[in-house]
């Protein structure tokens, strides 16, 4: 395999999104619509490829590496590591679904429907990019122009304030994004001085020996950018703002394929480019973690409106992601990745259900709703199993990463853990509240008419909850490819540390085995 | 050669040019003002030409005058305009390119 | 002080006792391989149920009943096969799949799906299928009615599938699987009949509730896997006597706290009482029978923790005698039938607490009372349920009296399950908690007392409604004609009867004992501080002296058909479930709700009004400046000529300085 597939992969939706926002506008929607479609699984079926010629545990693949902007060491270069593959296979299988969902969401917007569809692709494949860069350049142009299609997914196609929902989105990612461009050209001046010269190169800056000092400030630079991504507390608002505003769709793509991006980039830049100043900044990162678990769940509880409850119980998930990575060691930093899918799978089919269900009805607001389940069983039973496996129930697979997590953060420190764990009551109030007010008690009038989903609707969501089941029970063909990734990023957190718990508590372990 | 008078010429020109600029409201006048403001631009440049025994003055004062040219036929067809549709020729009433 | 010398004298001494056995199992052969069977039959007819939709509505019931049959079937032929083996190799280990890996090369933690089937989980095996079968039937006449019967098959299946996972696992994960699958059974069963707000709420009451549970259960499995690197049994069984007490302490206390919620021992017993807002069907499975004793059953199988954490075992004791207590009271002041079951429920659930925290001579008294609980509970649970099924689902006792002749096959069931209960001498319920009582006055007076008073305590409850249903006059409405229900409902009612009966010949020869013993431990014989004649004696005085209380108090007098309100303080606290709900509210509900509140506000005024205020600085700042532009040509002249002058009187300084 060489390094066009990756190219490839990105460029199809790319291409997709400019044919359809070319085509003119006589051509009839439905014809948009199955482009878009079409191209989507055109993606899935090339990344599905990719992903079973993955080697796990080899490193690096598919890398391709082209010389962009030598002037200051810029490169065209991506290349999928597990980490890499796990969000990859998350985008392309959650575009198709949102595109298929979302059918006749973009009939109403500001802009033609074919623009809808085309800015889907085009973020998808923005996105692949995003998480198959290998070149900090590279990653940082495409991080900014992801903001470009939701922009206007969300200005375009929402609710009545729509375009203040998305110029704070906008204002808050780019606010982020500068300061992460000071880093970013920190990091070039910082590598011009090393045996490199100038580079962007991961693989390459990763071995310059940077400062202390310097190194803090570089890796604030980072995270703060990928903290308002994620979005973290207190950076948070726009998220609340933005899903509200935005379509079930948009809402999707955002929470579960942009904001990853977040948590993404604190595992792949964070962590292996200043490993001494993410151990310095740990312990104040953790505490932040633990607040947006609690801080998230709590805000979900007193929610009325449906997608701002789901939003915040996103900002209490990304919690538990960052939480996983920043206690460094293998269950948390496995269990974040992991994390980082399923979360990708549960918010979206809790989105896309709670979408149907606001469509219908017309209004967002939990207490406009009482009884449907009554008058539509398969949409309360679709989202009562949503629901479920956000509150991370066994035997779904949400739960597996948030098990994983809170093993790590007791390893890290018991008192983490038993912080942390108070998010699963939490969660399990906030989900079940909402499918008590929503779809038990006696059928309100207002809702009596409500049709049960139909087919288009429930073959959209279907992949979804099954793999959700699936890897719920089996994770482990997801697992056996992340984590040797997070095991090669781990050692670069290790080496400034030798006393991390990571290693006191493996030390245990190898006894016990060796006992058995 | 002393070049003192010439230079108190020009500045002297310039400073009526600058009061003229900032306190009549006729376009006009405002208009020969800035010319005068020029011309004493012009001036200078020519003096200290001469003073240094090269070009390079008169040759920025010939740009200097090829560029008011073109300005006054610009800035008089703008001004006949305004006049045109507001009747006036004070540039207090074209206040409109603002906040 | 006095705390001191309570806690001394509570403390329970295990000195002497023999070190808890090691689980080690051997791969499953011949009959005993077709285990996975078991789960897989339920769980397919789960799946079938719920996807199928109404083309299954008309053979659903059938299917859902013939799985569990089936299941109950390969239980039978596995119990067979175990019962032919030797006793040393009752242990047998069938490995499903690898649920997850994380780590690499020598550091690998590995979860696997993995059966483990010994003398504890074949017991259960048999209750939870035998009964689980029997009450499938019962519900085929019992929701003949019910346009969404399919449905519930398939949720009852759905649980016992989980159930089967929960105690067929061989390692804590995969136990908490099926904890968690049985919680959302319970949970889907509570609020069967979603239609009512307080059947929805109890629903989400009974699932928050374990959760907080569930707590306890996560922080353990966390302390375990960092302590053990394992969650198997054999391997923590092997590790368990190496290791600080004081981690074994901590994880004994969170798993009593993961008990407490799922079991509905003190301080997590509110639900259970809001629990019976489900189908009657579902109180007996599921709410009497299996799921609530599963606390029980996480407590016996963790016997190498907790045989190594006296503190630990000490709370289970004091947790399990609170309730016991606890339960019987409410049972005491209920007029809702299914609740005073309910309580009931609590406060034998609390017996098998505190023989599990005796330790070694506890466990298979634990162990023989939840099967006999099992049966009488389920009977019992049943009957009221064909009770209210002639009564137009009439919960009120106070409208029921004078029923023994209107549903003889109800009554007379009814009556050996009441029988077995109170522990009248030869039923099984005799033998169960008169071992368990035993037990507990030889280890620690404070403790038997307290079970003694609690079997008093149960026959006066008991007693009352047996009284007030099937006695006295009749109070029903005259549009309610009461009738026996029809056979399908009858004949589980009567195997169940039969079996409250007989349940004691378990004990015979101290058969359940050497039965268990390779899983908890060989139990030394105790040293009673009279002998034991003289205690069953004891015991069934008591308990004859809360029946004649009972007669006295309710069975001589008029039932007036609403509850009295002048009552003493004491029967007021108990009908208020001794105010569990009323602390829950005013500590967590209410403070909650203000704190949720209070941070949507502080979400929106304080953190986004940090950002909107920056923007707002912005915007005013820019109206501010912006008048600058103000049209006049001249005075951008004049401000032209201000910055030339600035710029030449900075280079004045700049060159002078």
């Amino acid at each position: 395999m060489n390094g066009a597939w990756l190219t490839v992969l990105m460029a199809v939706p790319l291409v997709g999104a400019a044919v359809l926002a070319a085509l003119p506008r006589r051509v009839a929607p439905v014809v948009a619509k199955q482009v878009a479609l079409g191209v989507s699984l055109v993606t899935l079926v090339l990344a599905a490829v990719i992903g079973f010629a993955y080697d796990p545990g080899a490193g690096y693949q598919f890398s391709v590496e082209l010389d962009w902007i030598p002037a200051f060491g810029a490169h065209f270069a991506l290349g999928l590591d597990g980490i890499g593959l796990a969000l990859v296979l998350m985008t392309v299988i959650l575009t198709p679904v949102v595109i298929l969902a979302s059918w006749n969401d973009g009939d109403q917007g500001r802009w033609s429907v074919h623009s809808f569809f085309a800015w889907m692709l085009a973020l998808e494949g923005l996105a692949i990019g995003v998480f198959a860069a290998t070149d900090v350049f590279l990653f940082y142009v495409l991080f900014e122009a992801t903001l470009i299609p939701i922009y206007f997914l969300i200005g375009g196609f929402g609710g009545p304030q729509r375009a203040a929902a998305a110029m704070k989105f906008l204002i808050y990612s780019l606010v982020g994004g500068l300061v992460m461009l000071a880093a970013v050209i920190g990091l070039y001046v910082v590598s011009a001085d090393s045996e490199f010269g100038s580079t962007y190169l991961l693989a390459e800056l990763q071995q310059v020996p940077i400062d202390e000092g310097v190194g803090r400030w570089l890796f604030l630079g980072f995270f703060i950018a990928f903290a308002i991504k994620a979005p973290m507390f207190p950076v948070h608002t726009w998220l609340p703002d933005a899903a509200a505003q935005g379509t079930s769709g948009t809402s999707v793509l955002l929470v579960s394929i942009l904001d990853k991006i977040g948590t993404f980039g604190m595992i792949r830049f964070c962590l292996t480019l200043f490993p001494e100043a993410s151990q310095w900044a740990t312990p104040v990162i953790v505490v932040l973690a633990l607040i947006s678990i609690v801080y998230g769940a709590l805000l979900a509880i007193g929610q009325d409106s449906i997608p701002r409850l789901i939003a915040y119980t996103s900002i209490s998930h990304f919690g538990f992601i960052v939480l996983g990575i920043f206690v460094m060691n293998s269950y948390g930093a496995t269990g974040a990745t992991l994390y980082m899918f399923n979360h990708g799978l549960s918010t979206a089919a809790l989105f896309l259900v709670t979408g149907y269900l606001i469509r219908r009805r017309g209004s967002a607001s939990i207490s406009d709703f009482g009884g449907v389940e009554k008058v539509a069983p398969v949409m309360a039973g679709i989202l009562l199993f949503a629901g479920l496996s956000s509150l991370s129930l066994p035997g779904l697979s949400p739960f597996v990463s948030e098990f994983l997590v809170l093993v790590g953060a007791w390893q890290y420190a018991p008192w983490v853990a038993i912080v942390a764990v108070s998010g699963i009551v939490l969660a399990a109030l906030y989900i079940l509240l909402m499918y008590q007010r929503t779809m038990t008690g006696p059928t309100r009038p207002e809702v009596l008419g409500m049709r049960d989903l139909g087919v288009r609707e429930v073959v959209a969501l279907a992949p979804v909850l099954l793999l959700i089941l699936g890897l719920g029970l089996y994770p482990k063909p997801l697992l056996s490819v992340i984590d040797p990734a997070v095991e090669d990023t781990l050692v670069y957190v290790d080496g400034v540390s030798p006393d991390s718990p990571d290693e006191a508590v493996t030390g245990t372990e190898t006894d016990e085995e060796g006992d058995q | 050669m002393d070049v003192t008078p010439f230079i108190a010429l020009s500045a002297i020109l310039f400073t009526i040019g600058c009061v003229g600029v900032l306190t009549r409201r006729n376009a006009i006048v405002v208009f020969m003002s800035v010319e005068l403001q020029l011309n004493a631009t012009n001036l200078a440049l020519v003096t200290f030409a001469r003073m240094h025994g090269n070009l390079d003055g008169q040759v920025a004062a010939f740009f200097v005058m090829v560029v008011a040219a073109a300005e006054v036929v610009v800035g008089l067809a703008i001004i006949m305009t305004i006049f045109r549709t507001r009747r006036s020729a004070s540039v207090d009433d074209a206040s409109l390119l603002k906040y | 002080m006095t705390v001191t010398m309570l806690t001394n004298a509570l403390l329970v001494s295990t000195a002497g006792a023999t070190e808890p056995p090691v689980v080690e199992p051997a791969a499953a052969d011949g009959a005993l391989s077709l285990l996975w069977l078991v789960i897989a039959l339920p769980a397919l007819g789960a799946a079938v149920l719920l996807l199928a939709g109404r083309r299954s509505d008309s053979w659903g019931h059938l299917l859902g009943t013939a799985t569990v049959a089936g299941s109950f079937l390969v239980s039978l032929v596995s119990f067979i096969a175990l019962l032919g083996r030797d006793e040393g190799d009752r242990s047998v280990g069938q490995h499903l799949w690898t649920w997850f890996e994380v780590g690499l090369d020598g550091r690998v933690f590995s979860a696997d799906l993995a059966l483990l089937y010994d003398p504890l989980s074949a017991l259960f095996l048999l209750l939870i299928t035998g009964v689980g079968a029997l009450i499938h039937v019962y519900s085929i006449g019992y929701m003949a009615l019910d346009p969404r019967r399919r449905r519930f098959f398939g949720y009852l299946n759905l649980f016992i599938a989980a159930m089967l996972v929960l105690v067929l696992s061989d390692g804590y994960l995969g136990l908490f699987l099926g904890w968690e699958g049985v919680g959302l059974a319970s949970y889907l069963l509570i609020g069967f009949f979603q239609h009512k707000p307080s059947a929805a709420a109890a629903a989400k009451k009974a699932f928050v509730v374990n959760r907080v549970g569930d707590v306890g259960m996560v922080l353990a499995l966390a302390l375990i896997i960092a302590t053990f690197g394992t969650v198997s049994f054999a391997g923590i069984s092997a590790a368990s006597s190496q290791v600080g007490e004081g981690t074994l302490t901590a994880i004994g206390f969170l798993l009593l706290l993961a008990a407490c919620g799922k079991s509905a021992q003190v301080p997590l017993q509110s639900w259970l009482l809001d629990a019976m807002e489900g189908p009657t069907p579902v109180s007996a499975l599921i709410h009497a029978a299996t799921m609530v004793t599963a606390g029980v059953y996480l407590v016996v199988r963790s016997n190498f923790i907790f045989e190594n954490a006296e503190i630990a075992q000490t709370g289970v004791v004091v947790v399990g005698t609170v309730t016991l207590l606890w339960g019987a009271v409410i049972g005491c002041a209920k007029d809702d039938i299914k609740k005073v079951l309910a309580g009931s429920t609590m406060s034998q659930i609390g017996y098998m607490m505190l023989a599990a925290g005796l330790g070694v001579a506890g466990y298979a008294y634990a162990i023989f009372h939840l099967l006999t609980h099992g049966f009488f509970k389920a009977n019992m649970f049943l009957g009221a349920g064909s009770v209210m099924h002639g009564m137009n689902d009439e919960v009120d006792m106070r409208r029921y009296g004078a029923l023994r002749a209107a549903m003889p096959i109800t009554f007379a069931t009814f009556a050996l399950g009441y029988l077995a209960i109170i522990g009248f001498p030869g039923f099984s319920g005799f033998w169960s908690k008169d071992r368990i009582i035993e037990t507990a006055l030889a280890e620690n007076w404070v403790v038997g007392v307290a079970a003694l008073i609690g079997a008093g305590v149960t026959a006066f409850y008991m007693t009352r409604l047996m009284l007030m249903t099937f006695f006295g006059e009749k109070r029903w409405a005259d549009e309610v004609h009461p009738h026996e229900s029809p056979k399908v409902m009858t004949t589980p009612l009567i195997v169940l009867a039969a079996l409250s009966v007989v349940g004691g010949v378990l004990i015979l020869g101290n058969w359940l004992k050497d039965w268990l013993t390779p899983v908890v431990g060989k139990a030394e014989p105790h040293d009673l501080p009279v002998p034991v004649i003289v205690i069953t004696i004891a015991i069934t005085l008591v308990v004859a002296v809360g029946v004649a209380l009972a007669w006295f108090l309710v069975g001589r007098r008029e039932v007036p058909r609403t509850a009295p309100t002048d009552v003493s303080f004491v029967t007021r606290a108990a009908r208020a479930d001794l105010y569990g709900d009323a602390v829950n509210e005013g500590l967590f509900m209410r403070p909650g709700q203000r704190l949720t509140r209070g941070l949507g506000t502080f979400d929106h005024s304080v953190v986004d009004g940090t950002v909107r205020g920056t923007a707002g600085t912005f915007m005013a700042s820019s109206s501010l400046f912006r008048r600058m532009q103000n049209g006049y040509v001249r005075s951008y002249a004049l401000s032209l000529l201000a910055g030339a002058l600035l710029v030449m009187v900075a280079l004045l300084v700049v060159t002078i300085a």
